[in-house]
């Protein structure tokens, strides 16, 4: 099986299990208890912690070990709005992950009201946007870092300068992004950021949310007085030693070689099968690992299934969406009509692909296409 | 996800294509929805009964939409129109052993296609070939698409 689907998940790099292996059965203790098996695993957690706060510029105590990406992005949104509850509006964009949305629906059911600012046609948000969305009521903006269907970067650095300016609260969401995109949560003017662990070589079930000391914060989840007293129940030590070590040993070398790769990849499906469209943008706008194209005419899940069957892991927009029957709310946000964006699949790499399997994968994908095409009543009429 | 019956008639499905032709031609669905289905027959009179000769569909749309057709042209093809018009959605996911309940409406929208495909035969034509159009997916209220 050749693996395409690492924006969905990845695989556990074996220096990750190998450290993370010691907390299972030999250094079992709860993190809150003060006997020595307690204060090992107690270590490990405040070591893990200081190498994630390193990798953005933050303080250990701002890190908040979470279960993942979309508890920190629930957490972030529900409670910055719960504790600033003078002001009821909060900014978000139409191509937001589904937790993000989710989590801002809720808040208008509670009675708070959401700007969801409209993008480009590459899929980012234009600052300016921001700025102008803000007034007076305004308690949070919530915009992604790098769109997860598309892989468009935001500018992240501007939102949060006009943010920081406007005295609102700026949370991102870069799960897709972190560890491939730098990353100053200072430089950034950000004061809440969600990244997590199993989108870059680290296990499952295991995230953080970087808050920005002095914000007005209170509990989602309580109990013991964990992480601060922000976030209760006992520590995931194992996951979160392996969540460290996969921000350890990333490296600069395998984001240049991605982009490399994703590039290739790029211009060997234009040169060899016609009519598709590249969703997303170029260069260094783009994430280093994402390949987004519609195949006009066909429908995403056809390719998938058949690809699946050649042993090639691919998505359709987002993994998350695969049992929804709607066409991808970002590529509808990025303009594209329904027929096209049915059409799409997300190809997403990490440091384990290599030239020779993108070569495989276009020779098998272009059949495919081909296939699903002559079975299309629409393909005619739409390559017009 | 997909029932084995469901994945070996979307990866090698049967009836597929146009027929040189046809005497119906039924296309129902929305590309809105994600799924558009076309059926082609050719009848022929056999005994005074018109049989379906010929059956061959294309279609956009996911795999279960895929296989539901080839399900469908399967389960039509050398039937009488009168026999044709008793399949029902419920036969055809029978023969598929089930279907997810998302993508339910794909065996919905075979039993249309062929319908719409035996209405503009014995109109003649003269019933419009993409008239039996009607929304069971997505849930979302969209533009009945025009001919």
């Amino acid at each position: 099986m050749i693996y395409f689907d690492n924006a969905a998940s990845t695989k556990v790099d074996d220096e990750v299990l190998k450290s993370m292996q010691p907390y299972f059965s030999l250094n079992y203790g709860n993190a809150s208890s003060i006997h020595e098996m307690g204060q090992i695993a107690k270590e490990a957690l405040e070591k893990a912690r200081k190498t994630i706060a390193d990798s953005i510029n933050a303080l250990p105590e701002e890190i908040i070990f979470t279960s993942g990406g979309t508890e920190s992005n629930n957490f972030a949104i529900k409670s910055i709005a719960f504790s600033n509850k003078k002001k009821n509006h909060i900014i978000t964009s139409k191509v937001e992950h589904d937790c993000v949305l989710g989590s801002c629906k809720w808040l208008e059911l509670q009675g708070f009201k959401v700007t969801y600012l409209d993008v480009d046609k590459f899929g980012a948000v234009n600052p300016e946007d921001v700025k102008k969305a803000i007034t007076k009521k305004t308690c949070l903006v919530t915009i992604m870092h790098a769109n997860n269907e598309v892989g468009t970067i935001n500018n992240i650095a501007e939102i949060g300068k006009i943010c920081r300016k406007a005295k609102v609260y700026f949370h991102s969401d870069a799960c897709q992004s972190y560890t491939k995109v730098p990353i100053d949560v200072k430089e950034m003017n950000i004061d809440l950021l969600t990244i997590n662990s199993h989108k870059i070589h680290g296990p499952k079930g295991v995230g953080a949310l970087f808050i920005k000391k002095s914000t007005k914060i209170t509990a989602w989840q309580n109990g013991g007085g964990h992480e601060f007293g922000l976030r209760s129940g006992t520590e995931n030590v194992s996951g979160i030693v392996g969540f460290a070590k996969s921000v350890e040993i990333s490296d600069k070398k395998n984001i240049e070689a991605m982009a490399k790769l994703r590039d290739y990849l790029i211009e060997k499906i234009i040169a060899e099968i016609p009519d598709v469209k590249l969703n997303g943008a170029t260069g260094i706008d783009r994430l280093c690992n994402n390949v987004n194209f519609s195949f006009i005419g066909i429908e995403g899940e056809g390719i998938l299934l058949m690809l699946s069957e050649k042993g090639f892991m691919v998505s359709t927009g987002s993994a998350c969406s695969s049992t929804s029957l709607k066409a991808s709310h970002v590529l509808l946000a990025m303009g594209l009509k329904h027929a096209v964006a049915h059409g799409s699949i997300r190809f997403s790499l990490s440091k384990y692909n290599n030239k020779g399997e993108i070569d495989l994968l276009v020779k098998e994908l272009k059949p495919i296409i081909a296939k699903l095409r002559e079975m299309s009543p629409l393909y005619k009429e739409m390559k017009k | 996800m997909y029932s084995k019956k469901v994945i070996e008639n979307f990866t090698h499905p049967m009836n597929v294509g146009e027929l040189a032709n046809p005497d119906g031609v039924g296309k129902v669905g929305n590309p809105v929805c994600g799924d558009v289905m076309e059926i082609q027959i050719k009848v022929k009179k056999v005994d005074g009964k018109e049989v379906i000769e010929d059956i061959k569909f294309r279609t956009f749309g996911c795999a279960s939409a895929i296989a539901t057709s080839s399900m469908i042209t399967q389960l039509a093809k050398g039937k009488t129109l009168d026999e044709a018009r008793k399949i029902t959605k419920a036969d055809v996911a029978e023969e598929l052993e089930g279907l997810p309940k998302i993508k339910m409406h794909c065996s919905n929208l075979a039993e249309e296609a062929l319908n719409a495909a035996i209405d503009n035969y014995e109109h003649k034509g003269k019933k419009e070939s993409f008239s039996r159009h009607e929304c069971h997916g997505c849930g979302k209220k969209c533009e009945k698409r025009k001919k």
